[in-house]
């Protein structure tokens, strides 16, 4: 299959070609430096992302901001999401702590990203 | 009156860091003010992540970072009072202030540091014809509802702009369950980062329309639609390109207004090029004792570069304060060659004792450039890059010794140079 992207590392934003058949990423084009077909290696064969969404406090109208602790697969961030959004904390709640353990099996857990008392 | 030695205009991620930087140097009478109710600045509503990679080798979400800042504050125990709206700074930098607990104030300072931050650009300065109905935002403002407040602006989105709020916001919009439909830029180009680009729009396939703008606006109860259409190279709309996008909710992110209201009740010369104060490069105005920083002195891209700003007002704050900040004599104007936008400092003195750091915008994007600095028309600094970008704003520090020719000099000039064709 062939695919198409856009190089994040730096404002050139090269567009890069390349092809994979599921196995093997073959005739990377377009990059114009190493990041550039390291990056397509990774995007197209494992994407992932950080995902920073919000969670319910108890006894208070404001949501409490998370992150997950490292980024997950591509195709879980809105699996993820519909997880956090059922999502109520209890306070207090500081930066760091574990809000849901191993959000959607992807084995990362989502943390707090600020502090409620 | 009340009396501080350093008073702090601002408590987001330029008055942390100021107030950090100042207390690292040596100053022990400090006193932040800020109108909100909790210290962080806008960076309590930036929950996405991104931010200080420069400063703290990691990526943090926004409150992680402003965090960092405050946990300095209460560490040194630096005064600080919140919900204090500062309403006017006279050039003897006495500030007066109001308060629900303390009402009226007047503090009197020795140096002041205004952080204020900015604005967005609200739909009023566009002209963009169309009904006055609700549901048009601007993108910071649609943020502090969904991030803050737990409130939802609307389901169908259209984006005008394509700066890094709007993109942050498409994707944050699009979390929560709304449809983006486009996102419209004026512009051949976006001033957003790549990575915003990739990651807020292409993830989720919404549509970057480049050359595009709105307009018209429709809907009387609450909006309906908005109309866009193609603009040519004069950035004026084409006829027959017109094209219908049913909406409730417009979101505007087409640039920021550094707040300085206060800057020039004190008599702060404003720079017309940043729309920030025209700074030293200690970062003092032209009110001697007064000290800009951050983006109310010019927008950045990067908070890490705030900070780093700020702690260094922060820091010749307190050496003012001591009578010990070099005078530095006459001022050398900077000029701004072609390509250079929106430069800080604009003066640099001519006994400068520490590196100078600059900091521009390019004009435009330049592919296999060069940025020049010539003083005397010799040139002291030249670096080739393979792409310089509005968006992407340029950083380069000198070193004292470069800078000897100053005393001889009538300015120095920045620049960029472009490959022949």
């Amino acid at each position: 299959m062939k695919y198409e992207l856009t190089c994040i590392n730096c404002p050139m934003g090269c567009r890069i070609t390349a092809d994979y058949d599921g196995k093997e990423v073959t005739n990377i084009q377009g990059f114009t430096c190493a990041r550039g077909k390291a990056y397509a290696q990774t995007e197209i064969t494992d994407p992932t992302r950080m995902v920073t969404a919000l969670v319910g406090a108890a006894g208070t109208h404001a949501p409490l901001s998370v992150k997950t602790q490292s980024p997950i697969r591509k195709p879980l961030i809105f699996d993820a999401l519909q997880e956090i959004r059922k999502t109520v904390v209890n306070p207090p709640v500081h930066i760091g702590d574990v809000v849901i353990a191993d959000v959607c099996g992807s084995g990362v857990n989502v943390i707090a990203t600020e502090n409620i008392e | 009156m009340r009396k501080t030695d350093i008073l702090i205009i601002g408590g987001g991620p330029a008055g942390l860091a100021a107030a950090v930087g100042a207390y690292e140097a040596g100053a022990r009478d400090i006193l932040i003010l800020d109108r909100e109710e909790r210290l962080g600045g806008i960076l309590k509503q930036c929950i996405h992540n991104g931010f200080g990679l420069h400063t703290f080798k990691e990526e943090l979400t926004g409150p992680e970072y402003a965090q960092r800042f405050i946990e300095k504050v209460l560490e040194y125990q630096i005064p600080y009072q919140t919900e204090t709206m500062v309403i006017d700074v006279s050039p003897e930098k006495v500030a007066t202030c109001v308060s629900r607990q303390k009402g009226l104030e007047r503090i009197e300072a020795k140096a002041i540091i205004l952080c204020m931050g900015c604005r967005e650009r609200p739909r009023g300065s566009l002209g963009t014809p169309g009904e006055r109905c609700p549901g048009i935002f601007t993108a910071g403002t649609a943020q502090r509802f969904t991030n803050l407040e737990g409130l939802m602006p609307g389901k169908e989105v259209v984006i005008l702009g394509s700066g890094d709020i709007g993109l942050i916001m498409a994707r944050r919009m699009t979390f929560l369950g709304a449809k983006v439909h486009a996102c419209v830029e004026l512009m051949p180009y976006s001033s957003g980062l790549k990575r915003n680009i990739v990651q807020c729009l292409d993830d989720f396939g919404i549509p970057l329309l480049l050359s595009h703008t709105v307009v018209d606006i429709h809907g009387r109860e609450h909006l309906t639609g908005v109309t866009v259409a193609e603009v040519g190279p004069d950035l004026k709309p084409i006829p027959g390109t017109e094209k219908y996008f049913p909406c409730d909710t417009l979101l505007l992110s087409v640039g920021l207004i550094p707040e300085n209201e206060l800057s020039e009740m004190a008599g702060v010369k404003i720079a017309p090029t940043t729309s920030g104060a025209e700074v030293d490069e200690q970062l003092q105005t032209s009110v001697p004792g007064i000290f800009s920083a951050g983006n109310v002195l010019h927008v950045h891209d990067l908070v890490d570069f705030v900070s780093e700003e700020a702690m260094k007002a922060g820091a010749n704050a307190f050496r003012y304060v001591q009578g010990t900040l070099s005078k530095g004599g006459r001022k050398v104007p900077v000029q701004m060659g072609f390509g250079v936008g929106g430069i800080v400092p604009q003066f640099v003195s001519e006994n400068a004792e520490d590196k100078v750091s600059f900091m521009f915008r390019p004009r435009n994007v330049y592919r296999n450039a060069k940025v020049i600095v010539e003083l005397n028309g010799e040139q002291i600094y030249s670096k080739k890059s393979m792409i310089l970008a509005p968006g992407e704003m340029v950083n380069l520090s000198l070193p004292p010794e470069k800078l000897a020719g100053l005393k001889t000099a009538d300015s120095i000039l920045v620049r960029i140079e472009v490959p022949e064709a």
